[in-house]
């Protein structure tokens, strides 16, 4: 191709040793370029390792609770002497057991809150024993005491309703703080090109459409590097603190989590790029960027919401923007058939086609407007 | 050679070229001038394929343009454009693989352009820590850094101190003395003038004038003369009465005139040479000391501001 070019022009005499590139090579220098830019910035590292540190702090913390089996310690309880026997069968775990001689010493030490409950001798029901508490019924202590019948889980599991709600927000603010990170950075890459007028020279070289498909796909990279790093962390975490069976749980879901996100990003990447490119100066991104700002809170909000609504959870994990967090959530709490995510990673894939297409439209018509934000109907109406 | 045929393009319903016709010839300097608005930057832009024209075509040693071809233009845009934040080595060796340069051939080729220019203490250094005569700089070798194959510049030269001018100069001639077309447009006519070998003037989006330096003066040279003689006395008043001639400007010994005929011309010629030669044989005619001579006679050519006034208006 080199000689041939040489030979057709008859001026250059220098030695020609550049060839055209192809899209995908020229997009991938884009984004290689990106993802350079963002990994030497220190604002960058630093709040990456910020927040990994909160990861492994939640997840450390989350398993000495679930280990100890409360916030407080092991709950005192004062038993009388006749109720001896009674407080040696209690786990001493959870139970911390002091003796006392009779109900009014017991009484006393409950409202002088030298302990939460206690346990004397008496009442009406068949085991012949009454739980004092102070201004509520002191539940684990019930439950001991309780003659439950033997349980055997056949299919064992962790899930508690709390559990399940601090889950649900994981899910949520993982994927708003990436979503809203990288998304940020593909819009201020692109008003700074804008800005600099440096995208004049790149679209001298390569098409908007390669530069517009290096920026996203260099930060969605990044982003899901950045998720892949949180699952890793927390999956290790977990194993270290012994929540192995959470760990069993929660692994489909963080798979699917960290594929939906990527693709999800995909789709917000574009919006995120398509709405910065209408305006020429740093200043005005926040406000260009603000609808699809939206979509990436709304997921976040319905999640911790809606995170017991089986209806809700089923619709949030087939629209493509709130799939990522909605689909995980489903599948953890096993509500999910097998073929659900990959259905609805299907429709994000339709979605992104869509997206990508007025995205790029957008991109390529406003990139080169400088001045006045451009507006999105003559972004998507006007002539090239 | 790059040719434009019959440019048009609108912004709306606002016309900004029309009917654009010019070329730019491999190994000549031309330099593109034409007030603010005009439709430089605009023809740039179409030439580089980064805005598409209305209508017309370019072409490139005679045929239609690629983009295959555009990728190897080398393109400094009006509007100083690159990363701030980034490394001038770093950028200038991104944008040369963006033009399909290996790691290893764009990074040799920055740092002979660099040397060049005289930047190479400064490659480390990101741009927005430069001087702007130096952005200026990168920026202009980031429009070489693929050895292009036709060069586009818009106002390469503002700016620059005068020697940071010839600096770039020196590069940019480097470039057209090995068959390369440059095109470059400027405000500074002084600067056109002195580099460029073609001259284009656009002027409400059409071309006003095109052809090569001396081509164009000697179009728009008119019937004017001037003569200057020397002397201690040296007075040119006696142009007020030959025939045929209309006196615009006098001063001692400095008349410009404009002759009906270039024979009218020659008469003052003549008569100012006979009259230095009296004056010489024969001493004290005149006055004491009063030896004349012409130090000067010429038809007047005029500046490329000159030109580009009358054309323009």
């Amino acid at each position: 191709m080199t000689t041939q070019q040489t030979s057709r022009h008859a001026a250059p005499v220098i030695a020609s040793h550049t060839r055209q590139l192809g899209a995908p090579q020229a997009a991938w220098l884009v984004a290689e370029r990106e993802i350079s830019t963002k990994l030497r910035s220190k604002a960058f590292l630093i709040s990456t390792g910020v927040l990994l540190l909160l990861v492994l702090g939640a997840v450390l913390f989350s398993g000495i609770a679930s280990n100890v089996g409360g916030f407080d310690g092991p709950t005192k309880v004062a038993v009388v002497a006749e109720a001896a026997e009674v407080g040696e069968q209690l786990s001493p775990d959870a139970f911390e057991v002091t003796e006392v001689a009779n109900r009014a010493a017991a009484e006393q030490a409950v409202l002088g809150e030298k302990v939460d409950a206690a346990i004397v001798t008496g009442g009406e029901g068949p085991i012949g024993l009454t739980v004092l508490g102070s201004d509520s019924t002191p539940i684990g202590l019930v439950q001991a005491l309780s003659a439950t019948p033997q349980v055997e889980l056949l299919n064992p599991t962790t899930e508690n309703p709390m559990l399940a709600y601090f889950i649900a927000i994981a899910f949520g603010i993982v994927f708003m703080m990436s979503a809203m990170t990288f998304g940020t950075t593909i819009a201020q890459s692109v008003v700074e090109e804008k800005q600099t007028r440096i995208v004049e020279i790149l679209l001298a070289t390569v098409s908007a459409r390669s530069i517009l498909a290096g920026k996203i796909l260099g930060n969605s990279i990044l982003a899901l590097g950045q998720v892949v790093a949180i699952a890793a962390l927390t999956s290790v975490g977990m194993l270290a603190t012994g929540q192995d069976l959470l760990l069993g749980e929660l692994g489909t879901a963080l798979i699917w989590f960290a594929i939906l996100f990527a693709f999800g990003f995909v789709l917000l990447a574009s919006l995120y790029a398509a709405l910065a490119s209408l305006v020429s100066r740093q200043e005005d991104v926040a406000s260009a960027v603000s609808p699809v700002m939206w979509l990436v809170m709304i997921p976040y909000i319905a999640i911790i919401v809606f995170n017991t609504n089986v209806k809700v959870l089923a619709i949030m994990s087939y629209i493509p923007f709130s799939a990522p967090v909605g689909m995980p959530m489903r599948l953890y709490l096993g509500i999910a058939e097998w073929w659900e995510p990959i259905v609805s990673l299907g429709i994000l894939f339709a979605s992104i086609a869509v997206v990508w297409w007025l995205g790029a439209r957008i991109y390529e018509r406003s990139i080169l407007r400088t001045g006045a934000k451009v507006k999105l109907k003559d972004a998507l109406t006007a002539k090239e | 050679m790059i040719e434009l045929h019959s440019i048009t393009r609108s912004f709306g319903d606002r016309r900004v070229l029309e009917d654009v016709t010019f070329s730019v010839a491999g190994g000549r300097m031309t330099g593109f001038v034409g007030g603010n608005g005009a439709g430089k930057t605009t023809t740039m832009r179409i030439i580089l394929g980064v805005l598409a024209q209305g209508s017309g075509t370019v072409t490139l040693d005679g045929q239609a343009i690629t983009v295959g071809d555009r990728s190897r233009f080398g393109y400094m845009p009006e509007e100083r454009g690159l990363y701030p934040k980034m490394k001038v080595a770093e950028q200038l060796v991104y944008l040369g693989k963006l033009h399909g340069l290996s790691a290893v051939a764009a990074k040799g080729e920055v740092d002979d352009l660099l040397e060049r220019l005289g930047l190479t203490e400064r490659a480390n250094d990101t741009l927005e820590s430069l001087s702007l005569g130096n952005q200026q700089r990168a920026q202009i070798a980031a429009a070489l850094v693929h050895r292009p194959i036709a060069l586009v510049l818009d106002e390469p030269f503002s700016g620059l101190d005068p020697m940071a001018v010839d600096v770039v100069l020196g590069v940019l001639r480097d470039y057209a003395a090995q068959g390369v077309p440059v095109l470059f447009s400027s405000h500074q006519l002084d600067i056109v003038e002195r580099l460029c070998d073609d001259v284009t003037v656009i002027g409400g989006g059409r071309i006003l004038a095109t052809g090569s330096r001396e081509a164009l003066r000697a179009e728009h040279s008119g019937r004017e003369f001037e003569i200057e003689l020397t002397g201690d006395a040296a007075d040119a008043g006696w142009v007020r009465d030959q025939v045929g001639i209309t006196l615009t400007h006098l001063d001692g010994g400095y008349a410009r005139f404009e002759a009906e005929s270039d024979a009218a011309a020659q008469a003052v010629l003549a008569r100012a040479v006979a009259g230095s030669t009296q004056t010489l044989e024969a001493p004290g005619a005149v006055g004491s000391a009063a030896v004349t001579q012409v130090l000067r006679f010429g038809k007047l050519t005029p500046s490329l501001a000159q030109i580009f006034k009358e054309v323009v208006q």
